[in-house]
């Protein structure tokens, strides 16, 4: 527990002591900002025109807030996430590998759980940083119109798993390789993979379509984000993080004994 | 303390190690000599648990590498050989974080980091990044940073590489007030620092044990005659005759073809259990010669290190 805390630590304020964190809050926080600002816009310039063009009120008359601007945000946000948080994770073991330190740390008197817990929760404090500072926009939500708590509560729910899912992955890449662009390229394109596997369910059969659209990540994302908590979802996503967990672990195990 | 026993390791096909056998006592500084490649490093790479042996034993203070690794590594300091450290840490930042996941109590983290900095010379740098230290410095954060929690063991893979000489004299130094304290191994290629830092040497040379024994014990053994060098102002010719003349003498050899005001420089071997000494001067003297120089010339660990790795 000790062991697990200070390797938490340290790795945390790593983050910190480089610009990485830095750059990639900031780039989150614009593109994240630019998207919002723009299904924003949208969405009052068509309110808008709405109040005086009767037949176009009639046509968007289903048209609310929450459906419009709080919905949009969390796929925008998880889609911008994709791309981020790979350039979180990449270093976390590669850079260890490069340099050596992972040959110290790995005699020092730690198991290889409490390493990997210490960097996965390191990240995702970075991570649950980043998240926390999008609260912004629901408050902005809030302050022109009222929108259901409901949907945005679960959102950030929904965001939490899947940005809990791309911590493992990203890990688990990162454990493979000492090169960080290597660990940062198999993360996103095994991300990206993730969540666009659904597109091919339609084309393939009816059992293989099912299995393709369960496994995708977009598919359990839809609940959250329409308010709905559904315990399929919340089990999919543990499954992920377990399972790119425990693959890390075994990756760190076979290391020691191919030497 | 440390017992090793016929331990072997494969990397893939690669044969490492062929059966390394060997124990070191408390309190000995144990010097780990062999070519690069020898499998020195693989060695304390086992010791230190980072990756369990194909087979054989190991144990470190009672504790098998493989069954308790958590306990042998809570016994020991590791000194890996390119001293990987996190660069984006301050020394202080970091000795506290080693000293703290090497199991030093919280309360006395702080005064064990203060102990470890003082002795390693490393206040003065202690708010410094390891990135901006020289290579030197990062030597004694490495050492510091094994001595933090005063392990029993102390594994130092190749300690002086890289450093400056009178870096080099000083981490000796610091090594050798170690002894008696901790038992420590310490790898190298550098035979000097053997004998003057160890009790025991293990050479160890192409992934076997080619001898085991104190520094002194291995030069004799493995020297067969005793050699001199001497100089005499005298007719070299006539020299080397009566020189050869004298019992007990093997053979003599001229050193230096250019004889300079008429001194000659000759190596002479003689059997090992006669001392030969006493019998040259008189001789010279009598055939009215000058004794200008007569000195023993001792294998070094050098000449015995390439005696028995080429012998294999």
């Amino acid at each position: 527990m000790r062991n697990f805390y200070l390797i938490f630590k340290k790795e945390f304020k790593s983050y910190f002591s480089s610009p990485i964190a830095y750059v990639v809050i900031t780039m989150f926080l614009i593109l994240s900002g630019y998207f919002f600002y723009n299904t924003f816009a949208l969405f009052s310039t068509i309110s808008f025109n709405a109040t005086i063009d009767p037949a176009l009120a009639k046509q968007v008359g289903l048209l609310n807030i929450t459906e419009s601007v709080a919905r949009p945000l969390f796929g925008n946000i998880s889609v911008i996430l994709l791309l981020m948080v790979p350039l979180l994770t990449m270093r976390l073991f590669s850079e260890e590998k490069k340099s050596g330190t992972i040959e110290l740390l790995l005699t020092y008197p730690v198991t290889d759980m409490e390493v990997l817990l210490g960097k996965f929760l390191a990240c995702m404090a970075v991570f649950t940083i980043m998240i926390a500072l999008t609260v912004l926009y629901p408050i902005l939500i809030i302050a022109f119109g009222q929108p259901e708590a409901g949907p945005i509560i679960t959102g950030y729910i929904g965001l939490f798993f899947v940005g809990a899912s791309f911590v493992s992955l990203g890990i688990f890449a990162s454990s493979l390789t000492e090169n960080q662009i290597i660990a940062a390229t198999v993360a996103f394109g095994l991300l990206l993979l993730f969540w666009m596997i659904s597109f091919s369910a339609s084309l393939a059969g009816p059992i293989v379509g099912d299995i393709l659209s369960y496994i995708s990540m977009t598919t359990h994302l839809e609940g959250f984000a329409k308010g709905v908590i559904d315990t399929e979802d919340v089990v999919y996503y543990l499954i992920f993080i377990t399972l790119f967990l425990f693959l890390t672990l075994r990756i760190l195990e076979s290391k020691k004994w191919r030497g | 303390m440390i017992e090793v026993e016929n331990l072997t390791k494969y990397y893939g096909d690669y044969h490492a190690l062929k059966g390394v056998t060997f124990s070191v006592k408390k309190g000995d500084i144990l010097g780990f000599l062999g070519p690069n490649g020898a499998g020195k490093t693989t060695t304390m790479r086992i010791l230190t648990c980072f990756f369990p042996p194909t087979s054989g034993k190991a144990s470190v203070a009672g504790f098998d590498v493989f069954e308790e690794p958590l306990e042998v590594r809570k016994r020991i300091g590791y000194l890996p050989e390119n001293v990987p450290l996190y660069k984006d840490m301050t020394v202080e930042d970091y000795l506290i974080f080693a000293a703290g996941i090497k199991g030093v109590e919280g309360k006395k983290i702080k005064g064990a980091v203060a102990k470890v900095m003082d002795e390693c010379v490393l206040t003065d740098v202690s708010y410094k990044f390891i990135a901006e230290l020289s290579k030197g410095y990062r030597q004694r954060v490495g050492l510091a940073q094994a001595l933090v929690n005063e392990p029993e063991v102390l594994i130092l893979d190749e300690p002086t590489i890289g450093l400056d000489p009178k870096q080099i004299i000083e981490i000796r130094k610091l090594i050798k007030n170690l002894a008696g304290r901790r038992t420590v191994i310490l790898s190298t290629h550098i035979l000097p620092e053997v004998s003057m830092t160890c009790q025991k040497v293990v050479i160890i040379n192409d992934g076997r044990v080619v001898a085991v024994d104190t520094p002194q014990n291995l030069t004799s053994r493995v020297q067969g005659a005793s050699r001199f060098i001497i100089r005499i102002e005298g007719p070299s010719h006539e020299v080397i005759k009566t020189l050869e003349a004298i019992q007990g003498v093997s053979k003599v050899i001229r050193r230096d073809s250019h004889a300079a005001n008429g001194i000659g420089e000759y190596t002479i071997e003689s059997l090992k259990e006669r001392d030969i000494r006493r019998d040259i001067a008189p001789v010279i003297v009598n055939k009215g010669w000058a004794l200008i120089e007569l000195r023993p010339q001792e294998m070094s660990l050098e000449d015995i290190f390439v005696k028995l790795v080429t012998k294999e």
